[in-house]
């Protein structure tokens, strides 16, 4: 419980041109630990998120109110560069999408290139950090040329977790990354999430309740764009407070 | 089931013969062209295609296809410099940029633009855009680089120049749609990983949505040349239409010739069968690349559409 808090949202609210996703969100995400965030399809998780990183704004219409603390900072201030958010806070996304013009190297590469901040062999390095700690390297050390999307999907998506560990940054965001995966490859990704939560602070969507108990430390349940409650993991799904997220845990709805 | 499988024969009867149909057409332009341009190509053979006379008084007569091969070249070289920065740039705004109230009206008027029959266009360069080049760009581009060969001689406005810019305005709307169109289909998961690893808008487009879509703007842009390339009519109202030495290009402020505008120009007029020949030679090369150019162009754009729906969404 000792972990100081890494991002803070307050009264954020979210909306898709006239429709409100998100409800005066009021959430503290403790450093270095995995915060699960659960919820019946379509209750805001993947928009919560999203507006962590400033992705939300990126949809034609969407907005938001409310505040977003970083580090005690708004990333809603007008002097932040989302940009640099982005950096910031990585993500992994739902379906993972290498990109696919790109070799597996050249997916890792690309945000140090675009910051022209490595080359060579200092870049090499980096690129082999990155794959050791997504637990891929051993996989594709010999194929750095190929074609990202060579990959099996696990592969794909420890990859996409390779390219967003590349640019260096505190908290990771995953959407649903194992939505798309087999079993075993879930197992890998699940294990990596734990061992990341040493470095960064991560934060998981998950429709998976099992998921959220094996990996997480925190959860927060969210119910029609409301956050219902938050609390230890733990706490969440042996004792939970309220009779909505009993229910949802137990499996009554969702 | 049983009527079903009667019409499924019949459209593909009727699919067949259209698409035989279609073939047999090009087949028989090409084999009347071939036929048909036999006696200039017997008489002049490799010279048909290197000479820069065209003189059909008998006796001294003489015909080669350089000058408007080359005219055809630097023509439709000024439309591309000109007209592809302008489309991609539109399809670019139109996709990644403009709100959809914007973006609509306006992909809907540049493919009108594409419904503009091309004399319409030969008019207002006639009119119009003659005298703007003339003034605005061909007057002090002389008085300050007229030593430079390609600026040189005194601009009149009805010119390779003119021709370049009204074929640059004909290319947008194809370069600049199927751009959008190949642009718009780059899918958003891109966007977003490269959004998510810290990439600015400005880079997102240049490295990921430009070389993506890379081979489809390539076809589009092929596309645009050839319809710059096989274009007739608004060329022949405003290029000036030199024949023989005089129209071999070496200023831009100079009346040229293209093969379309040559043929154009002369064909009905034409009273020997050496002529005629010389007429349809120059139809037969101007056949031959453009088909060529359609070809590269399809095989481009088909290339990227396979892309969007094989690899990742
Ligand atoms: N691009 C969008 N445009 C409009 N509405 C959207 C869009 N994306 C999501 N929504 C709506 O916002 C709400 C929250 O969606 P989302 O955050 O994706 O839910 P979850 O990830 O929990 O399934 C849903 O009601 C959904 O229909
Ligand atoms: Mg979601």
């Amino acid at each position: 419980m000792g972990n100081s808090e890494k991002i803070k949202t307050e009264k954020l609210n979210a909306w898709f041109g006239q429709k409100q996703a998100l409800r005066d969100i009021n959430l503290s995400i403790r450093a270095n630990v995995v915060t699960a965030i659960i919820g019946p399809s379509g209750c805001g998780k993947s928009t919560l998120i999203r507006t962590l990183n400033r992705m939300h704004e990126l949809v034609p219409g969407a907005k938001v109110s409310g505040r977003v603390l970083l580090d005690g900072k708004n990333i809603y201030d007008d002097d932040v560069d989302p940009v640099q958010i982005r950096r910031r806070v990585g993500m992994v996304f739902q379906k993972p999408n290498p990109f696919p013009t790109m070799s597996i190297y050249d997916n890792v590469a690309a945000g140090l290139k675009l910051m022209d901040a490595k080359k060579g062999p200092a870049l090499d390095e980096v690129v082999k950090k990155c794959l050791q700690q997504a637990s891929l390297w051993d996989e594709v050390k010999d194929d750095l040329k190929k074609p990202g999307t060579s990959l099996s999907g696990g592969q794909q998506q420890r990859l996409c977790i390779a390219r967003a560990l590349a640019v260096n940054p505190e908290v990771i965001l995953m959407d649903e990354p194992c939505s798309a995966l087999d079993p075993i490859a879930t197992a890998k990704i699940e294990s990596l999430i734990r061992d990341l939560s040493k470095e960064y602070t991560v934060v998981i969507v998950t429709h998976n309740m099992q998921q959220a108990s094996r990996v997480s430390d925190y959860t927060a349940f969210l119910y029609l764009g409301e956050l219902i409650e938050y609390g230890l993991t733990k706490d969440i799904f042996e004792n939970p407070k309220n009779a909505l997220t009993e229910k949802y845990i137990t499996g009554e709805f969702g | 089931m049983r009527i079903s499988v009667t019409g499924d024969a019949i459209f593909k009867v009727a699919a067949g013969v259209l698409v035989a149909s279609a073939a047999v057409i090009l087949f028989a332009t090409l084999y009347v062209l071939s036929t048909g341009s036999t006696i200039v190509l017997q008489r002049f053979g490799l010279g048909f295609f290197t000479g820069i006379n065209w003189n059909p008084v008998e006796g001294r007569e003489s015909f080669g296809v350089l000058p408007y091969m080359l005219g055809t070249l630097v023509t439709s070289s000024i439309a591309l410099l000109i007209g592809v920065p302008l489309s991609l740039g539109i399809a670019i705004f139109l996709v990644e940029m403009a709100p959809k109230v914007i973006r609509v009206p306006v992909s809907y008027l540049i493919e009108l633009l594409a419904a503009v029959p091309s004399v319409i266009f030969g008019l207002w360069g006639l009119f119009v855009l003659r005298f703007w080049v003339l003034n605005y760009i061909e007057t002090p581009l002389s008085a300050s680089l007229g030593g430079i060969p390609i600026f040189s001689g005194t601009p009149f406005g009805l010119d390779l120049l003119t021709a370049g810019i009204i074929l640059a305005i004909m290319i947008i709307p194809t370069v600049a749609s199927v751009s959008r169109e190949v642009i718009s289909a780059v899918p958003n998961s891109i966007r977003e990983a490269a959004y998510g690893i810290g990439a600015t808008k400005w880079e997102v487009i240049r490295h990921w949505v430009l070389s993506y879509g890379r081979s489809g703007i390539l076809g589009a842009i092929i596309l645009g040349l050839g319809r710059a390339i096989g274009e007739t009519m608004a060329v022949t109202m405003v290029i000036g239409n030199a024949v023989g030495p005089t129209a071999m290009p070496t200023s831009l402020f100079q009346p040229g010739q293209t093969l379309p505008s040559l043929i154009a120009n002369g064909f009905l007029e034409a009273p020997t069968p050496l002529e005629k020949s010389a007429y349809m030679g120059a139809g037969l090369v101007l056949l031959l690349i453009s088909l060529l150019i359609n070809i590269i162009a399809h095989v481009m754009v088909s290339r990227i559409l396979k892309i969007k729906g094989g690899a990742v969404e």
